[in-house]
């Protein structure tokens, strides 16, 4: 049986001073310290004052007395809800804490908006100089750069990787029907002599392989990283580098969820009478992009050829069927499961008989819609930068200016449970036990990542608590151990005992 | 699934409207939907920045991942 696809979204952002330095890594800094020091101490009660700078990158942030404004090095914190926030290249980097089910980590990458919201806001209200931070959250800058909103899945050791490249590359090329963000022209050299307008992905046209180890050059649309954060005999993390980020929710639910069940589906070794393979996925990837009548033949291997959406609808057939013979505890949530099959049909559908009555639920839609009627409105043609401006402010996440959040975009998850997500940990995974011990002793736990917790008792030597298995340390398992525990090193005690 | 919601200020009683906008389209409802989409366009004129060309050229990131 496939195992429960506990999943998660590290997302980085587009970030850009105005009026000050433009130096990203300085800028991405100084946003994520300013969340640190004024926002989250605020809420968790975490004190920064005497720590000691910290020797795990993946640790703690630590802060001196110098002012945000000079404070340069790369910053790395974990938070009460057991994500990390950090800087990652030239971008200020949100992972989500591991969550059991798509419409979990819909919430938490929501969390993820309202955390680089506030600490643009405390950022701004910090600054001397007169100067403004700016994030985005889309995936390009549109003059050939691209940085990534990468996905996580934990899946089964078991299953052979040669099964999940082939079994998932057709699913990566064509889920951008509906899980692409949108955007206006093209930035490479791949659509060379091709006049484009719009692409249904930011990301489409930057994929050069099939396979590989790569994230930044000759991207490949399986990404080869074995780096599980768990133990390694037992699971594997599938890192997903193929997506947009995405603002839409109903967008996110089913790039997750349809994602998970298609992996499911390797992990059980199903598949259906039609091989779904095709010729050239690199080539099919960057045509899918372009094809807004989802009519595009793409060649398959065995020399047939199949549309974008009727892949989909092939994948969608056999995930249906998965699901009344074996049910859905592979989703974590039998009703999210169902959620998730429900609206991938339904945005089939949609996408084959009126795509533009999905504006409400997909990013590259609303955006299109938008694009048009504001290009019809002033008679544009499509060069114009203000449609360019359109398309880059539709990702901008200040309220004052975001255009996304003007338009009235399907929601699954409530606003007071996003905003409990900026501090709380899921309670369904081990980021329960690292938030949770994160709120309660700050001052004890010296640095946290993924698979391990180390305390510092202020006696022994530090103490590591290895959290091997992303499905342990939920709130089942250990609620009742933490409440009984008055302080870490009774924890310890009785965790080694 | 019981958490959902409607996007911005809508009440429980608007969102039974909207629900109704799902069938397809009256020409009452195309003009209602028309009238919003020019408030939203309205409102798109007063945020977007001022000037497109130097906004869009000034915005360059670095190649992340």
């Amino acid at each position: 049986m496939a195992i429960p696809k506990v999943c998660g979204i590290e997302t980085e952002y587009g970030i850009q001073v105005l009026h000050g330095d433009p130096n990203p890594i300085a800028a991405s800094s100084v946003l994520i310290n300013a969340y640190a020091h004024d926002v989250a101490r605020q809420q968790t009660g975490w004190d920064f004052e005497d720590e000691a700078p910290g020797n795990d990158a993946r640790g703690f942030a630590r802060e001196g007395s110098m002012p945000p404004q000079v404070e340069t090095h790369l910053v790395n914190t974990v938070l009460t809800n057991g994500a990390r926030y950090y800087v990652d290249h030239a971008h200020p980097e949100f992972s989500t804490p591991e969550c059991r089910d798509a419409l979990e980590c819909v919430r938490y990458d929501r969390a993820g908006e309202l955390i680089l919201t506030r600490s643009m806001e405390a950022a701004d209200l910090a600054a001397h100089d007169g100067s403004q931070l700016v994030v985005y959250k889309n995936n390009s800058d549109g003059k050939g750069n691209s940085y990534g909103a990468h996905e996580n899945y934990l899946m089964d050791r078991a299953a052979p990787f040669t099964r999940i490249v082939s079994g998932v590359t057709p699913h990566f090329v064509t889920r951008q029907i509906f899980a692409g963000a949108g955007k206006v022209g093209a930035e490479t050299a791949v659509h060379d002599g091709t006049p484009v307008d719009f692409q249904l992905s930011q990301r489409a046209e930057f994929f050069e392989e099939q396979v590989g180890l790569e994230t930044t050059l000759k991207r490949p649309i399986v990404n080869t990283r074995d780096e599980p954060h768990a133990d390694p005999h037992r699971y594997r993390r599938l890192h997903v580098i193929v997506g947009d980020a995405n603002l839409a929710e109903v967008a996110t639910l089913l790039k997750v969820g349809t994602t998970s069940l298609v992996l499911a589906m390797i992990e059980d070794d199903i598949s259906g009478s039609r091989s779904l393979a095709l010729a050239d996925p690199v080539t099919a990837m960057h045509d899918v992009a372009l094809d807004r009548t989802f009519t595009k033949p793409l060649t398959m291997e065995d020399g047939s050829t199949a549309t974008a959406l009727a892949v989909q609808w092939e994948l969608f057939s056999l995930a249906r069927k998965y699901a009344d013979d074996r049910g859905l505890d592979c989703m974590g949530d039998e009703a999210v499961g169902e959620e998730v099959l429900k609206r991938w049909e339904a945005v089939l559908h949609g996408l084959e008989t009126d795509p533009m009555s999905l504006s409400r639920q997909l990013d590259w839609v609303a955006k299109l819609q938008l694009i048009e009627a504001f290009r019809e409105r002033h008679g544009l043609d499509w060069d114009d930068h203000r449609l360019a401006a359109v398309d880059l402010q539709y990702h901008d996440l200040r309220p004052s200016r975001s255009l996304f959040a003007r338009m009235d975009t399907e929601r699954l998850v409530n606003e007071e449970s996003v905003v409990t997500a900026v501090t709380e940990p899921p309670r369904g995974t081990r980021a329960w036990f690292r938030g949770q011990c994160l709120k309660r002793w700050p001052a004890s736990v010296v640095t946290a990542n993924w698979d391990s917790l180390v305390f510092d008792l202020g006696t022994d030597p530090l103490r590591r608590v290895p959290m091997m298995d992303p499905l342990k340390g939920t709130a089942e398992h250990v609620e009742e151990l933490l409440q009984a525990c008055a302080s870490p090193s009774e924890l310890l005690d009785r965790l080694s005992s | 699934m019981a958490e959902r919601e409607q996007k911005k200020k809508t009440t429980t009683t608007e969102r039974a409207d909207d629900v109704v906008e799902d069938v397809p389209a009256t020409s009452a409802t195309g003009e209602k939907l028309k009238a919003e989409l020019d408030d939203l366009l309205d409102e798109i004129d007063e945020v977007l920045e001022d000037n497109a060309e130097e906004f869009v050229r000034n915005y360059v990131q670095k190649g992340g991942e």
